[in-house]
Formats: structure tokens, C-alpha cells, sequence
């Protein structure tokens, strides 16, 4: 399986991308389908697109996969939803970002640029007490930046949640997203929960 | 055309003339006043006062499933719109397009909690196909003119437009040429299939021995009476009608087999169980008819020709999906299905349904509800509409009436919603001045929506209302007794009003039956008389529908009542 699952309740994480028509109420309609089966959209990303008028949806929600199939389905039925992909089993590109506010006092700022820099993430800001980092990648970097941040004081984590799309073809005429013939799914690199999103 | 500079009231009144409206049904308000304004200038548009605006709801969605139209209702804000939830989640259960006009509080008064203001967009957002808040007049032409396409077109259903007061009364310009004009981006229509599914299912109905059709009401929403009939003549196929499919094909032909499933028939649950293809058209597997989906259907393959590729492995894992509209799709199966005989196999299934006599009414003196249905059913020469509510009569009304004519049967099959008879019959005989409209109702669900008969006789609708009147929520006293060791709780109607005289409080005729031999005469009175009637017809207190599969449960678990 190259997708997490929660064993006993076969739930997996499933990211889904839509695009949607720019209308108000669009995102109460697609969070009411996931709502009406009991379960949590665990990160959402929105966005205009290139498209004048539409706008492109990155979900992460948590379910048995035929239910997130099956309401994955029923989202294309709705009338704003253009497009709607259950991409979790193609071969995609994904990141997420955060920003993350540390209390940084004269004293370990030194230390936190250091991880900074290794962590390769930008500082945005420095205050007279903190210190604030944007950091962009799959959800394990970000983590691990978050647990090395810990014992300076974290004040505030801001994430984004999950941006994803299929990877172009490798070789023409063949669709995006797919996996590349000499290797199988099995093999293929697919995200899971804890992901470093860095392929 | 050119444009016209309109207030949004008159706007409303033009769009829907151009879409061919001439019914409108409701109850007005505050909110909705400067509508019913606009309304009194355009008198092509019939207004239906109801007296409750579910009831408005229901009569539009009969009105809409007996003529193919878009049925129309309109309410105020605040309780008028709360009103017409279960209406529109009766439509959206069974794909009915309906389109509901609500007033909404002024805009500056939106989301302030002002009097009679509900979020009814928000409210109505899984009962509805889609909804909309208009909130500037020059919007209203183009979202009428959507709304009616999105109700009418691929997987009908009801659609809401909210409109605040203030934009009734601002004016804007209308230009039917330009506002209709429809940009959709992400609502496709099905129509033909992909011709790989076809080949797909064409390869499995002409390898069938044993095939069963399995008819839903996709059958009758798309009109595909003779393709559905060319289909099964032309390889022999035995026809089962799921409830909503009810005619969707002629009873009284050989090849029909009946309704199957929880209250089915239940030669028509063996057959699907014997047989090794189902080719359900237009039906989504809904759980009365599969029960446990492990144990339904194990030895057939499964064609499901659907509009909705949502439905599409919802219920069941199928073989063959095929997704498009009915009668397209039929069009393109027919001429590549191999003209055959399944002798042994139609054989069979004469043979179950002789093994297993589902429609057979038990010897006794007293009234059933079966007799009243059979009776209906031989007097009207099974020509009439049927309308009916939910529960015991429902479903005997489902075994026992042969219909012989195509779109007759009008029915809350998804949603279940007890009431639906009494102002879906009124909707269905406005549509259809010239029919036979029967009500059959329960003495339970008649009472939710009584009222309406107040419409009915206000406008001269002869609808003939048959009570099945035993003083019983007759279901819920069936399930009592069978799944909860007979704790009946809440079942008895103790003090129900005397139909007869209730019939006449409303200026109605009112007949009492108490006997098998009063049935034939009664009914031939109530047809004969010109204007509505309430048969009150007295039967059995305590009865129960068979055949019977347990909810959940497969065909091993059928019920049959011993004879």
C-alpha cells in the first residue's frame, strides 16, 4: 500500500484536487458532502487559478477510500465543480507551508538562524522577542523543523495545508500523472502522511 | 428581443413565461409581496393558493412528474421557506424537477436575525440540486432561466432562488435572448454513452441465459417507454419495475413480473436472485430492493445504465457500467442486441410466480386493503393516476394496482415522506385536467397534509381521495409486532376526525365503506362525481403487508403470509 491506513478503521488520507467555479456558497457545497459522512477535511487549500473565474481546491480528507471515491463523485456532480481528481494513487508534486513564530531572544537567535539555514526556510520577520520563519515543503520537514523549534518557545504555527498536482509526462502521449513504465506503483514514490513532499 | 427595463418582481413573471410556466404554486408573505405584486398583471401565470407550502411543494412536484414540466412553488422567507424543506428533499429524492421561488428579508437586513429571515440557502443546501441568493435584479433573468435548466436537464431535482424583498422592487434590464444563454462550466448532460460501454453491456445481454430487467424511474423520467419495451420483446427479457419504476412498462404485458424487494413481490425478488444478468436501467439500487448488498443478486452480472455517474458502484459493485440518459443509451443497445428467445427462462419465472402467489388476497369477510386496491384497480381498468403517501397502503396500492398506462404512478419512494398524497394529486390533476386522479392515502399521512383539500375544492379539482382508514400507523404497528416482540407504542389513531363529515366541512362529496360488497358501487360513484371526493374506506385495524424481506436482510430471509 503506498497510501497510510489507519488499520482497524480503514480510513486513509486521500488528497483530492478540484476546480471550482469563484461563487459564494461553492465551498459550503463541497464541505457539506464530506460532512454529511462524518468525516474531517484535514487540510484545504483555495486559490484562483489560471482560468478567469474558477479556482483550484487541494483536499486532504480522511475516509474509507470508497467512501472518499464515492464522494469524490458526488462532488463532480455539483453544479460549480468543474473538475474533481482523487489523486492520491497517481504520481504528483505537492508542498505545504508554514509559518512558524518563535520567541527568540538575543540569546538563541544565533541558534534558531542556524536551523534556518540548514532547514533552508526564510526568516520573515524578527521581532524584539520573536522571530518568524516561513517554511515550505512535505509535511515531515515541516514537522521536524517544528520539533527542533520547541524548546526555544513556539508562539504560533500557521499552515497552509497540502497544494498538489499530477506530474507532467515523462514521455510524450503519455497522461499526467502517471507512473513511469519501468516502475510499478509499488516501487513509485507516492505521498503519504508524514511525507517529506521533496521527491 | 430587446431589452427591458423591468422591476425584479416583473423580471421573475417574464423568465418564467419564457420558460413555459403556467402554474404557479404558493402561499404569500412579507418578503414575497412585492412578487404576488407583479404577479395579479400576468395572467397566464395560474397562481394555486395553498395552505401550506409544503403542500405547495408537493403539488408542484406531482404536477411536474405527471406532465414532464418543471413544477413551480413560491413562499415567503423565514417559516414559508422552512416550509418547503421536506418537499424539496421528497423532489430531490426522486429526481423531480421542481423549482422554488422564495422571498427573502431585504439586503441590508440579511444575517442580522431580522423577523421571518432563515439562511434558506443554507438550510436547503442537501435537499436541493442547487440553490442561489439573488441579490441584484439584473442577476434574476439569467438565474431563473439557469435554475430551470439545471431542474430539468441530465438527473432532474429541485432548485432553489432566493430573492430579498428589495430586489423584487429594483429595476433592471431584461433580455430573454441574453439571459438565457447558459454558462456552465462544470454541468455536463449526459447523453449517448461511450461506445465501449455499450459493447460491454450488449456482449453480456446477448452471452444472458437468464436476464432480468431491472426498470427504475430513470425509465419514466427520460420517457423511454419503447426503447425499455423494444429491449425486452426483442431478447426475451422478463421485466421487473423497481416502486419508482411502476409504469414504466405495461402490466398486462407477458413479460412483466412486478416490483421487488422489501414489500416486493416476491417472485419478483427470485427472479433477480435466479437470474445471471441484471440490466438495471434508471435505478440506483436502492436499499430496499438490495437489502444486504453481500448477499443480493449473487449469481447475476450487473449492467447499471444510469444518467448519474455518482450512483455508478454506489450501492453495488457492477460489471458493465454504462452512463448516460435512458433512452439514449437504449437507442444505441436495441439494434445491437441479438434478437433471441429465453422460452425456458420466462417459463421459470411463470413458474415462481405460480410457486409463490404474492398477490393473492386471503380468505375473509372483512375489508382489506388489498380489495380496496384491487377493486380501484378493476374499476378504472388500471387507466387512473395513482398518487399515494407512505406505508401499508402504499404498498399494497404498488402490488395490487395493474397499471396500463405509462407515467400513472406518482409516489415517495426515496424520501418517504407521509403527506405527499394529498397535494401531489391535486398537483397531478391541474397537469392532467382530462385524467383520473386517485389518491390513496392512510389515515396517518392524510392528516399531515389535509388541509390541501381546501385547494382542491377551491379549484374545481375532482381528485378522488381513498382513505385506507384503520386507525393505525399500519406500518409502524407492523414492525411492532414483528421486531420489537409486539411493544406497540404510539400506533393507534384513537380519535380520527369522521372523514365523511370531514369531506363535507370542505364542501366535498364523502363516502363511507365498511364492506367488500360496497366497493364496486362506491368507487363508480366516486368517478361519476364532479368535483372530489373522500371515500372513507374502513378496513381491517390490524394487517400486514407480505411478502416481507427484513431491512438488511437477503431473499433466504423472505416473509410470506401463509394462505
Amino acid at each position: 500500500m503506498t497510501t497510510s491506513t489507519n488499520g482497524a478503521s480503514g480510513f486513509q488520507q486521500r488528497t483530492i484536487i478540484s476546480l471550482v467555479q469563484d461563487r459564494p456558497g461553492v465551498l459550503a457545497r463541497i464541505s457539506g458532502l464530506f460532512r454529511r459522512r462524518g468525516f474531517n477535511i484535514a487540510s484545504l487549500a483555495v486559490g484562483r487559478s489560471e482560468r478567469p473565474g474558477l479556482s483550484r481546491m487541494t483536499f486532504v480528507v480522511e475516509g474509507p477510500p470508497h467512501v472518499v471515491r464515492h464522494v469524490a463523485a458526488q462532488l463532480d456532480r455539483l453544479v460549480e465543480v468543474v473538475e474533481v481528481q482523487d489523486i492520491t494513487d497517481k504520481n504528483i508534486v505537492w508542498r505545504e507551508l508554514a509559518l512558524i513564530k518563535v520567541a527568540a531572544t538575543s540569546e538563541h537567535r544565533g541558534e534558531i538562524l542556524e536551523l534556518a539555514s540548514i532547514f533552508r526556510v526564510n526568516v520573515i520577520d524578527i521581532g524584539a522577542k520573536t522571530l518568524t520563519m516561513e517554511v515550505t515543503g512535505g509535511r515531515n520537514k515541516i514537522n521536524s523543523l517544528i520539533e527542533l523549534l520547541r524548546r526555544f518557545g513556539i508562539k504560533e504555527v500557521i499552515r497552509t495545508g497540502r497544494v498538489a498536482t499530477l506530474r507532467g509526462a515523462l514521455i510524450e502521449g503519455q497522461e499526467e500523472g502517471a507512473h513511469t513504465i519501468a516502475e510499478s506503483v509499488e516501487h513509485f514514490y507516492t505521498p503519504t502522511a508524514g511525507d517529506s513532499g521533496s521527491v | 428581443m430587446v431589452a427591458k427595463t423591468l422591476t425584479g418582481g416583473q423580471i421573475v413573471c417574464e423568465a418564467l413565461l419564457n420558460e413555459g410556466v403556467d402554474v404557479v404554486f404558493g402561499l404569500p408573505g412579507g418578503a414575497i409581496l412585492p412578487f404576488y405584486g407583479e404577479l395579479s398583471k400576468y395572467p397566464q401565470l395560474r397562481h394555486v393558493l395553498v395552505r401550506h407550502e409544503q403542500g405547495g411543494a408537493h403539488a408542484a412536484d406531482g404536477y411536474s412528474r405527471s406532465t414532464g414540466k418543471v413544477g413551480v412553488v413560491c413562499a415567503t422567507s423565514g417559516p414559508g421557506a422552512t416550509n418547503l424543506i421536506t418537499g424539496l428533499a421528497t423532489a430531490m429524492m426522486d429526481s423531480a424537477p421542481v423549482v422554488a421561488i422564495t422571498g427573502q428579508v431585504g439586503r441590508a437586513a440579511i444575517g442580522t436575525d431580522a423577523f421571518q429571515e432563515t439562511d434558506i440557502t443554507g438550510a436547503t443546501l442537501p435537499v436541493t440540486k442547487h440553490n442561489y441568493l439573488v441579490m441584484r435584479a439584473q442577476d434574476i433573468g439569467p438565474t431563473i432561466h439557469e435554475a430551470f435548466h439545471i431542474a430539468r436537464t441530465g438527473r432532474p431535482g429541485p432548485v432553489l432562488i432566493d430573492i430579498p424583498k428589495d430586489v423584487f422592487q429594483e429595476t433592471a434590464e431584461y433580455d430573454s435572448e441574453r439571459d438565457s444563454q447558459i454558462n456552465l462550466p462544470g454541468y455536463r448532460v449526459p447523453s449517448t454513452a461511450e461506445e465501449e460501454e455499450v459493447e460491454e453491456a450488449v456482449d453480456l445481454i446477448n452471452a444472458a441465459e437468464r436476464p432480468v430487467i431491472l426498470a427504475g424511474h430513470g425509465v419514466i423520467i427520460s420517457r423511454a417507454f419503447d426503447e425499455l419495451r423494444e429491449l425486452a420483446e426483442k431478447a426475451e427479457i422478463p421485466v421487473v419495475t423497481t416502486l419508482l419504476g411502476i409504469s414504466g412498462f405495461p402490466e398486462d404485458h407477458r413479460l412483466f413480473v412486478g416490483f421487488p424487494g422489501m414489500h416486493g413481490l416476491a417472485y419478483a425478488s427470485l427472479a433477480l436472485e435466479e437470474a445471471d444478468l441484471i440490466v438495471a436501467i434508471g435505478s440506483r439500487f436502492d436499499d430496499r430492493i438490495v437489502g444486504d448488498p453481500n448477499r443480493f443478486a449473487t449469481k447475476a452480472k450487473k449492467i447499471h445504465i444510469d444518467i448519474d455517474p455518482a450512483e455508478i458502484n454506489k450501492s453495488l459493485v457492477v460489471d458493465a457500467p454504462v452512463v448516460g440518459d435512458v433512452k439514449a443509451v437504449l437507442g444505441q443497445i436495441n439494434p445491437k442486441v441479438v434478437k433471441t428467445d429465453h422460452t425456458d427462462w420466462v417459463a421459470r419465472v411463470e413458474h415462481l410466480k405460480a410457486e409463490h402467489p404474492s398477490l393473492k388476497i386471503r380468505e375473509t369477510d372483512e375489508l382489506l386493503g388489498q380489495h380496496v386496491i384491487k377493486a380501484l384497480s378493476d374499476v378504472t381498468k388500471g387507466d387512473a393516476i395513482i398518487c399515494t403517501g407512505v406505508g401499508q397502503h402504499q404498498m399494497w396500492a404498488a402490488q395490487h394496482y395493474r397499471f396500463t398506462n405509462a407515467n400513472s404512478w406518482f409516489s415517495s419512494g426515496g424520501l418517504g415522506t407521509m403527506g405527499y398524497e394529498v397535494p401531489s394529486a391535486i398537483g397531478a390533476q391541474l397537469g392532467n385536467p382530462d385524467r383520473l386522479v386517485w389518491s390513496i392515502c392512510g389515515d396517518g399521512g392524510f392528516q399531515m397534509t389535509s388541509m390541501e383539500l381546501a385547494t382542491a375544492v377551491e379549484n374545481n379539482l375532482p381528485v378522488k381521495y381513498a382513505i385506507l382508514n384503520n386507525n393505525h400507523l399500519g406500518m409502524i404497528t407492523q414492525w411492532q409486532g414483528l421486531f420489537y416482540e409486539g411493544d406497540y407504542q404510539a400506533e393507534t389513531y384513537s380519535a380520527n376526525p369522521d372523514f365523511v363529515k370531514l369531506a363535507e366541512a370542505y364542501g366535498m362529496k364523502g363516502i363511507r365503506v365498511t364492506s367488500q360488497e360496497q366497493l364496486e358501487s362506491a368507487i363508480k360513484e366516486a368517478n361519476e362525481h364532479d368535483g372530489p371526493v373522500i371515500v372513507d374506506f374502513v378496513i381491517e385495524k390490524v394487517d400486514n403487508v407480505y411478502p416481507m424481506i427484513p431491512a438488511g436482510q437477503s431473499i433466504q430471509e423472505l416473509i410470506e403470509e401463509s394462505l
